[in-house]
C-alpha cells in the first residue's frame, strides 16, 4: 500500500486523536477528576470499548454522512477531516463550543460546494434536527434516572462505604458504556469521510471477516484511545474540579443519559427492533457527545432549581451550530481550492 | 487504695453493634475475637469485600464509644459509693484499653480510607467525626484519671447529683453515636438523633447547674467547693462536645444528601 495513503489518511488520525483527548472526559472525566476511578483503569476500560463500539456499531452513523455527501477522492477526504480538525482546534483555542460532529458535517458540505456534488437536504434537516433533539433527549432521559436512582439508594440505606464501592463500579460500567456508545456515533466524525475511498480491502481470519470499512473505523478508534492516553487526563482532571458540586449519583446518570443518547442515535439493532415492532425508527446519526452530557446537566439543573442554569452558555451551543459548519465549509472550500491548485491533487472525481 | 467488694461490677458490657446483634463483651481479647468472627461470618464478597471489614473496623470503633461510656458510669457509681477503690482502678484500666483499642481502630480506618483513596468526598468529614468522637473517649478517660489523682471528697448528699449528671452525659453521648451510625447508613435519621443529643445535652446543663448551686450553697471551705464544682463541669462538658459533634454530623448529613 502507497505510503501516501497513510498521510492523507493523517488528518482523520489527528480528528481521532483530539476526539479521544477531548470526549473521553465526557465519560470518565468526573471518575478521574474526583478520584473515584484510576486513570489508568479509566484509560484501558475506555479504549477498549471505543474500539468495540467503533468497529462493531460504527457503520450506521457513518452512513448517513456519507448520504450527506459521498467524498471520492482520498485528498478531498483528506482536506475535510483537515478543515473539521482544524475548525475544532480553532474554536477550542478561541473558547467556543465546539463539536466534532458539526464540524465535520460543515467540511462534507464544504466538499459538496467545491465538487459541485449536490447536498441531500432531507439528509441535512434529519442532522441538523437530531443536534438540537440530542441535549433535549439526554436531559429527559436524565431526570426520571435521578429520581428512580436516588429513590432506590435512599430506601436500599447503603452504609457510606458500600455506596462509595458500588458508585465506583457503576461509573466504570457507565463509563464502558459511555466508550462503546462514543466509539459507535463518534467514529463516523473521525473517519467517515475516508469509508467511499477506502484503501483497505475487506478480508476475513478465522472465521472473522472484517470490512475495509472496519478496518479505518479500527485504525480510527487507535487514534482514539491514543488520545485517551496521551492527553485526556488534564481533560478529565479539569472537568473534575469544574462538576465538584455534583454528587456521585449525579454524575454517574449524567454519563448513562449520554451514552444512552449517542447509543440510541447510533445502533442498527434498535433501529431494526423498532422497525420489527412497526414504531418510528431513530435516525443513525453521529451527535456531539458534549452536548449530550449538557442536555443531562442542564436536565438535573432544572430539577434542582432553574436558576442554576446559565442560560447564556446554552445560547452559545445552539448558536455553535450553525457557525461551526459555516467555518469549517469555508476553511474547506478554501484548502480544496489550494489543494487542487497548487498541490495538484484531485479532490473530486 | 481502700479495697471494696463493689456487687454492681459489671464483668461484661452489653453492645448494640451497627448490624444490630447484642454482645456481651468481657474484656478486649473477646471483643477482637467477635470482629473477627463476625468478619469471618459475612464472608467478604469481591465487591464490598473490602469496604466491608472497614464497616467493620467503624461499628467496633463506635462501639468503643459506647463501651467507654458505660464504663465510666460503672466507674463513677464505685467511686461514689467505695471512692478510689481497687474496683475503681480496674475500671480506669478497662477504660484506658478501650481507649487504646480505639485509637488503634480509629488510626486503621483513616490510614486505611486514604491509602485507598475510599469516600473522596465525604472522607475529611469521616475523618473528622472519627476524631471528635475519640475526643470523647478521651474525656471519660481523663476525668477517670482525675478522680483517681484528685480524690475530691464528695459528701453523700451531692451522690444522686453526680449520677444523675453522669447518666445524662452517657445518654447525651450513646444518642450522638447513634447519630453517627446513621450518618453512616440512614442519613434521614441523623436529625432525629441530634434532636436527642440537644435535649440531653440541655437536661445535662440543667442538672450541672442546680448540683452547682447545691455545692456552693453547702456549708463547705471555698476551695472545696470549687473543688466539686469542678468536677461537675468537667462531667458536663462531656455532653457539650457531644453537642459539637451533633453540629457536625448535621452539616455531614446535609453534604451527603443524595
Amino acid at each position: 500500500m502507497d505510503f501516501t495513503v497513510f498521510l492523507f489518511l493523517a488528518s482523520g488520525l489527528f480528528l481521532g486523536w483530539s476526539l479521544g483527548a477531548n470526549d473521553a472526559a465526557n465519560v470518565f472525566g468526573t471518575a478521574v477528576g474526583t478520584r473515584m476511578v484510576r486513570f489508568t483503569t479509566a484509560a484501558v476500560v475506555c479504549s477498549i470499548f471505543v474500539v468495540l463500539g467503533a468497529v462493531i456499531s460504527g457503520a450506521g452513523a457513518a452512513g448517513t454522512l456519507g448520504k450527506l455527501g459521498s467524498i471520492n477522492a482520498l485528498p478531498g477526504a483528506f482536506t475535510a477531516a483537515l478543515a473539521a480538525a482544524t475548525t475544532v482546534y480553532a474554536m477550542t483555542r478561541a473558547g467556543l463550543p465546539v463539536s466534532t460532529t458539526q464540524a465535520i458535517v460543515g467540511a462534507i458540505i464544504g466538499w459538496n460546494l467545491f465538487s459541485g456534488a449536490a447536498t441531500d437536504t432531507a439528509t441535512l434537516t434529519k442532522i441538523v434536527g437530531t443536534w438540537a433533539v440530542c441535549p433535549l433527549v439526554a436531559g429527559i432521559i436524565a431526570v426520571p434516572l435521578y429520581q428512580a436512582t436516588a429513590a432506590v439508594l435512599r430506601r436500599a440505606r447503603l452504609h457510606l462505604l458500600r455506596q462509595d464501592a458500588l458508585a465506583r463500579a457503576a461509573l466504570i460500567a457507565a463509563g464502558a458504556f459511555g466508550a462503546y456508545s462514543l466509539g459507535a456515533n463518534n467514529i463516523a466524525n473521525v473517519m467517515g469521510v475516508f469509508v467511499p475511498v477506502s484503501p483497505f480491502t475487506t478480508f476475513s481470519a478465522g472465521g472473522i471477516g472484517m470490512s475495509s470499512a472496519q478496518q479505518l473505523f479500527l485504525l480510527g478508534a487507535v487514534a482514539i484511545s491514543v488520545g485517551v492516553f496521551t492527553y485526556s487526563k488534564r481533560v478529565m482532571m479539569t472537568v473534575g474540579r469544574g462538576l465538584s458540586e455534583m454528587s456521585a449519583v449525579a454524575a454517574w446518570v449524567v454519563v448513562v443519559a449520554h451514552s444512552v443518547v449517542l447509543f440510541m442515535f447510533a445502533s442498527r439493532g434498535l433501529e431494526s427492533l423498532l422497525a420489527g415492532a412497526g414504531l418510528p425508527t431513530i435516525p443513525l446519526v453521529p451527535v456531539s457527545s458534549s452536548q449530550a452530557v449538557v442536555g443531562a446537566v442542564v436536565g438535573l439543573g432544572l430539577l434542582h432549581n432553574r436558576r442554576n442554569i446559565r442560560w447564556r452558555t446554552l445560547a452559545a451551543i445552539a448558536a455553535g451550530w450553525v457557525t461551526t459548519p459555516l467555518i469549517s465549509a469555508l476553511l474547506c472550500f478554501i484548502a480544496l481550492f489550494f489543494l487542487q491548485n497548487v498541490f495538484n491533487q484531485r479532490v473530486f472525481f | 487504695m481502700g479495697d471494696c467488694n463493689f456487687a454492681g461490677r459489671i464483668n461484661g458490657i452489653g453492645l448494640l453493634t451497627g448490624a444490630g446483634e447484642f454482645f456481651i463483651l468481657q474484656d478486649e481479647s473477646k471483643s477482637r475475637t467477635l470482629t473477627l468472627a463476625m468478619q469471618l461470618v459475612q464472608k467478604p464478597s469481591s465487591l464490598f469485600g473490602r469496604t466491608r471489614v472497614l464497616e467493620g473496623q467503624i461499628d467496633e470503633f463506635l462501639d468503643k464509644v459506647v463501651e467507654a461510656g458505660l464504663i465510666f458510669k460503672s466507674a463513677v457509681d464505685t467511686y461514689l459509693g467505695h471512692g478510689a477503690c481497687r474496683e475503681f482502678e480496674d475500671f480506669l484500666r478497662d477504660e484506658e484499653k478501650v481507649e487504646s483499642r480505639a485509637d488503634n481502630l480509629r488510626r486503621a480506618v483513616e490510614t486505611e480510607l486514604y491509602a485507598q483513596t475510599l469516600i473522596p468526598e465525604a472522607r475529611g468529614d469521616v475523618l473528622r467525626l472519627l476524631e471528635d468522637m475519640d475526643n470523647l473517649i478521651n474525656m471519660y478517660e481523663g476525668n477517670l484519671f482525675r478522680f483517681s489523682i484528685q480524690q475530691p471528697a464528695i459528701p453523700r448528699q451531692f451522690n444522686d447529683g453526680f449520677r444523675q449528671l453522669t447518666a445524662t452525659v452517657i445518654t447525651c453521648v450513646e444518642s450522638a453515636v447513634a447519630s453517627a451510625r446513621a450518618f453512616f447508613r440512614d442519613t434521614q435519621a441523623v436529625r432525629d438523633h441530634n434532636s436527642k443529643v440537644m435535649f440531653y445535652e440541655t437536661q445535662a446543663d440543667t442538672l450541672s447547674t442546680s448540683l452547682q448551686r447545691q455545692i456552693f450553697g453547702h456549708d463547705l471551705e471555698l476551695a472545696h467547693k470549687r473543688h466539686l464544682a469542678y468536677f461537675v463541669e468537667k462531667i458536663d462538658i462531656i455532653a457539650n462536645t457531644a453537642e459539637d459533634v451533633a453540629d457536625g454530623l448535621a452539616i455531614y448529613a446535609i453534604k451527603r444528601k443524595i
